[in-house]
C-alpha cells in the first residue's frame, strides 16, 4: 500500500528561480530563505519519497480566464514548464505517474469533488520552484501528481473545501495498492499583495497564527471566509489554500518538524514548513 | 462587487468580464514572439486584442492602478510589466506612489 510520509509547504515566488539561476543562495538577501531548506534536504534524504502530490495555483501559463477550473488534476506522464513571460529560466520537465493520477481522480469524483482531468498540463513556477528548492540542480528523484487550485478568479473555493479536497486525496493515496512513499506539497503564500494601493501588505502575526494552527488544528482556520483571508493575508495570500489542501492529505498523526519564516522575499512573507505524518499502524508499533 | 478592503480590488466575475481583452493580451506575452510584436508596434498589437479605450490609455500610460481599474489582473499584468523589465517591487512602488527603495524598506519593516 502507498504511504503518506508527510508534507512540505513553501513559498513559490518567481524571483527565487532567478536567484537560483544566478547562484545567489548565500547572498545576505537570500540566505535566510535558502538556509531554511537545509532541513528539508535532510528530511527528503531520510524519508526517500517516490512521489510528490503537489497542490499549487497556476498564474496564467496552463490556464487562462477563458476556462478556469476550481480544481484540476494532472494525469500526464510528463509535465513541462514553458516561458512565463517574466524572465525566469524554463525548468526541466518532471515525470508524472498517470496510474496514481487516475486513482486519485476516480476517488475524488466518487467523493463528489468534480475535478477537471488534464492529460496535458504545463506546470508553472508554482510547481517548478518548490521542486528546484527541494532538489537543487533539478535532480528530481520523485514523480509528481500536480493538483491545481484556482486562487486567481473569484469566487475561490473555501479553506474548508480545500482542506476536505486534501483529505479526499489522502484517503485515495491510502488505498493505492502500490508500495510507494508519497509526500504532499503545498506551495505559495504566505501573506502578500501585489496589486492595488495596498500592494506590499504583509501580516506577520496572521502568518504565524496560520502556521501555528496548521499541524494540529487546521479546522480552526476554516472559520475565515475568502474575504476575511484576503483582508488578513493580502490578495495573493490566499495561496494558502494550497497549504490547507496539503495539510488535509496528511491523514494520520501530524506534527510540525521544521519551520522557517522570513520577510521579505520579493513582496512576500516567505515560509517553509515540514509536517510529518504518522499512520495509525506506525503509532501503535512505536 | 465587494470592494470594502481598502486598496484592494477583488478579481471577481465583474472584473474578469471587464478586463477580458486586456488580460487576454497580457496572457499572450508568454510568447517571446508576441512580446517582440508588442514592442515593435504597440498600437497595432493592442488593436488586435480589442482593448477598450480605458485599457488602451492605461497601457499607454504604463499605469498599473488604471489597468486594474479597467479589469486587469496582476498575474497577467506582471507579464506586461516584464516586457519593460519591471518587477513587482517596481509596480508596487508605482501603485503606492512611492520610490522603489521606500517600497522595499516598507517590505523589510513588515518583518521587524
Amino acid at each position: 500500500m502507498a504511504r503518506i510520509i508527510g508534507g512540505v509547504a513553501t513559498t513559490h515566488v518567481p524571483s527565487i528561480g532567478k536567484a537560483i539561476a544566478e547562484k545567489k543562495q548565500n547572498d545576505p538577501y537570500w540566505k535566510p530563505f535558502f538556509k531554511g531548506f537545509d532541513y528539508v534536504h535532510y528530511w527528503l534524504a531520510r524519508e526517500k519519497p517516490d512521489i510528490a502530490v503537489v497542490f499549487s495555483n497556476d498564474h496564467g501559463l496552463n490556464f487562462f480566464l477563458d476556462k478556469m477550473p476550481t480544481f484540476a488534476v494532472g494525469a500526464a506522464s510528463e509535465y513541462r514548464n514553458e516561458d512565463e513571460g517574466w524572465g525566469i529560466p524554463v525548468s526541466r520537465a518532471i515525470a508524472g505517474d498517470p496510474a496514481l493520477s487516475w486513482h486519485i481522480i476516480n476517488n475524488l469524483v466518487a467523493d463528489e469533488f468534480d475535478v477537471t482531468m488534464c492529460q496535458e498540463m504545463l506546470i508553472d513556477h508554482a510547481v517548478t520552484i518548490p521542486m528546484a528548492l527541494m532538489w537543487p540542480g533539478e535532480k528530481w528523484t520523485v514523480k509528481i501528481v500536480p493538483i491545481s487550485i484556482n486562487t486567481v478568479q473569484h469566487p475561490l473555493p473555501s479553506l474548508k473545501r480545500c482542506l476536505n479536497l486534501g483529505r479526499s486525496v489522502g484517503r485515495a493515496i491510502a488505498t493505492y495498492p502500490e508500495n510507494l512513499r508519497v509526500m504532499i506539497v503545498g506551495t505559495g503564500g504566505l501573506s502578500h499583495q501585489l496589486d492595488g494601493k495596498r500592494a506590499g501588505f504583509i501580516n506577520k502575526e496572521f502568518d504565524q497564527l496560520c502556521m501555528d494552527k496548521l499541524a494540529a488544528e487546521p479546522e480552526t482556520l476554516t472559520r475565515y471566509s475568502i474575504h476575511d483571508f484576503v483582508e488578513e493575508a493580502g490578495a495573493q495570500g490566499v495561496e494558502f489554500l494550497n497549504w490547507m489542501a496539503m495539510r488535509g492529505a496528511l491523514t494520520g498523526q501530524v506534527r510540525e518538524v521544521h519551520r522557517n519564516y522570513h520577510i521579505p522575499i520579493s513582496n512576500t512573507a516567505a515560509a517553509t514548513v515540514v509536517l510529518e505524518n504518522r499512520e495509525e499502524a506506525e503509532r501503535k508499533a512505536a | 462587487m465587494t470592494q470594502d478592503i481598502p486598496g484592494t480590488v477583488m478579481f471577481d466575475g465583474e472584473q474578469a468580464r471587464k478586463g477580458y481583452a486586456l488580460n487576454r493580451m497580457c496572457y499572450s506575452f508568454n510568447s517571446a514572439e508576441n512580446r517582440a510584436a508588442f514592442l515593435k508596434d504597440e498600437e497595432a498589437y493592442c488593436r488586435k486584442f480589442g482593448l477598450t479605450p480605458e485599457q488602451r490609455a492605461a497601457v499607454k500610460n504604463r499605469n498599473v492602478l488604471a489597468m486594474i481599474a479597467a479589469g486587469g489582473n496582476v498575474y497577467y499584468l506582471a507579464k506586461l510589466a516584464g516586457i519593460f523589465g519591471l518587477n513587482v517591487q517596481d509596480i508596487g512602488a508605482q501603485q503606492t506612489g512611492t520610490t522603489v527603495d521606500a517600497f522595499k524598506e516598507k517590505l523589510a519593516a513588515a518583518g521587524r
